[in-house]
């Protein structure tokens, strides 16, 4: 069914489709009206679950990792300082391998004050051992979210599925509501391992020494390093778990195809433009533009961030010139994570360093600041034919 | 990949005397029992076995005499702190050894 809706009711209905049994949930803008909506069909009997109104963010997700260690199928939401009042158990859901799912409305944190779009947020919980989706549109919300209950449960690795406060959680845009049936060949109950039971009680995640001991069994068990280098290789083998449940998304709902990276008139590009999220769709008809006075320019967006696919990104800037990277978010002192990010796989995955492209870092839309594509289109053809000028923050009036 | 593999991929025990590790190498103080004070122990049937209930590893027998298993004790001190006939000194391993050992 084709529906009219905002970003964060194609969020809910998707959690709604999959099952959930437990949603905590505390209330930020501009996740807000997601929680209201999966409180509401909670309410209403529509959603068979139950919903924990907690007393913050960080109980959210505490109960989503007791429900998960419980065998249910979890799900919680957040924004900015919500989703860093989260940290410690963001680190925890990831370690103790549970398949949480978790969207991030994106929003720019304080101080000072803001409530607007940027990505600071997610990209700051990069190194947390989580896998990050961003999704480009309404269709890609809705899709993800379904996808990320798949991949976390194959992989014992909680996902978050990250869109843009207002520009995605607030518009309002057509999407198709996938069918229940389908959804269920889809994505089966979640029937996990190992569970909790109050008749055989026993420890999870509990202490380690720095080396290894035997249990309580007298077996051999891992300590923390091996602990830790699990979730490392299972992280990275899931970036080929991400194009697997893709394929099987698109063979029951014929949508999807480009899971890591979605490509746009990059066959022939000299140069890309590098972004995530919905800044990406906009950066299309930036290089519809600039194609027309003759620059042969293409898009590259990011849509799987961790696991970073950095094979398929080297692959798809081989050949480039010069790459632009739009970021809504900083590593504070240094440049944008996923300007790092990528150079790091161009220098791996392209051995003859004469042949790599420049690679030109920019940053936009921070708090929210408006990206008009008049701009973003002036910004790249002053790099395409000179230089972009210092400090390449695109809008910033110093 | 594919299950949720919990004995290999996450660190989980059972409860039970050896839960942390060899906790015994972590005591500096050694809980030492005097049974003439015990009351278990002095009149041959059960009693508080508060020693018991509070050990936190799990290490102190429920038997008379009550036993403790100096392997997984950690030297934390609850069993002489909950004692009601205060029948359990912590004494200096350095002293003990010293004593016992000559
Ligand atoms: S609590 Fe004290 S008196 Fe009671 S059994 Fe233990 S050692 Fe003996
Ligand atoms: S000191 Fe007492 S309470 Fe503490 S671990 Fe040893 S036996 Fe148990």
């Amino acid at each position: 069914m084709h529906i009219i809706e905002t970003g964060n009711v194609a969020a809910a209905l998707g959690v709604k489709l999959a099952g959930v049994q437990v949603v905590a949930a505390y209330p930020i803008t501009p996740q807000t009206p997601l929680t209201e909506k999966l409180s509401e069909l909670i309410e209403a009997g529509e959603m068979d679950a139950r919903y924990v109104p907690v007393e913050s963010e960080h109980s959210a997700l505490a109960v989503c990792i007791g429900a998960s260690s419980a065998g249910a199928r979890s799900f919680t939401a957040t924004s900015a300082n919500g989703l860093l009042y989260m940290h410690e158990q963001v680190h925890w859901a990831a370690g103790a391998r549970l398949p949480i799912v978790m969207c991030v409305a994106n929003r720019a944190v304080g101080a000072p004050w803001n409530i607007w779009n940027d990505h600071q947020d997610s990209i700051s919980q990069r190194d947390t051992g989580w896998i990050q989706i961003y999704s480009c549109d309404h269709q890609q919300i809705i899709d993800d979210t379904l996808k990320a209950f798949r991949l976390a449960e194959t992989t014992s690795i909680p996902v978050m599925v990250c869109y843009d406060g207002y520009l995605l959680s607030h518009t309002y845009m057509p999407f198709e509501v996938p069918e229940q049936e389908k959804v269920e060949q889809f994505l089966p109950p979640f029937h996990p391992s190992y569970a909790l039971d109050p008749s055989s009680p026993a420890n999870l995640n509990t202490v380690t020494l720095p080396e290894i001991r035997t249990d309580v069994h007298g077996e051999m068990a891992h300590g923390y390093m091996e602990i830790r280098y699990l979730l490392q290789e299972d992280l990275r083998k899931a970036v080929q778990v991400v194009e697997e449940i893709d394929a099987a998304f698109q063979e029951i709902f014929g949508r999807g195809g480009a899971p890591l990276v979605e490509p746009y008139r990059c066959d022939d590009a000299e140069y890309v433009v590098v972004g995530m999220g919905s800044l990406t769709y906009q950066l299309w008809d930036v290089i519809e533009t600039l194609r027309t006075e003759g620059h042969k320019i293409g898009v590259l967006g990011v849509r799987l961030y961790r696991p970073f696919p950095d094979a398929a990104v080297a692959a798809a800037l081989r050949g480039a010139r010069g790459v632009f990277v739009m970021e809504k978010a900083l590593s504070y002192g240094y440049e944008g994570a996923l300007c790092s990010d990528l150079k790091s796989a161009l220098y791996d995955h392209i051995p003859d360093k004469s042949r790599a492209p420049f690679v030109k870092g920019l940053v936009a839309g921070i708090g929210g600041r408006e990206i008009r594509t008049a701009d973003l289109t002036d910004t790249l053809r002053s790099g395409l034919v000179g230089s972009i000028p210092e400090p390449g923050w695109i809008g910033i009036q110093l | 990949m594919g299950t949720r593999g919990y004995r290999y991929k996450t660190s989980h025990s059972l409860p039970g005397p050896g839960d942390g590790g060899n906790t015994g190498s972590w005591r500096v103080q050694r809980p030492v029992i005097d049974l003439t004070r015990c009351t278990p122990a002095k009149r041959g049937a059960e009693a508080c076995f508060a020693c018991w209930l509070y050990c936190p590893d799990v290490v102190v027998s429920r038997t008379i005499p009550p036993e403790i298993d100096y392997k997984y004790c950690k030297g934390c001190g609850i069993c002489a702190e909950e004692c009601p006939t205060k029948a359990i000194a912590m004494v200096d391993e350095s002293v003990y050894h010293e004593h016992v050992e000559g």
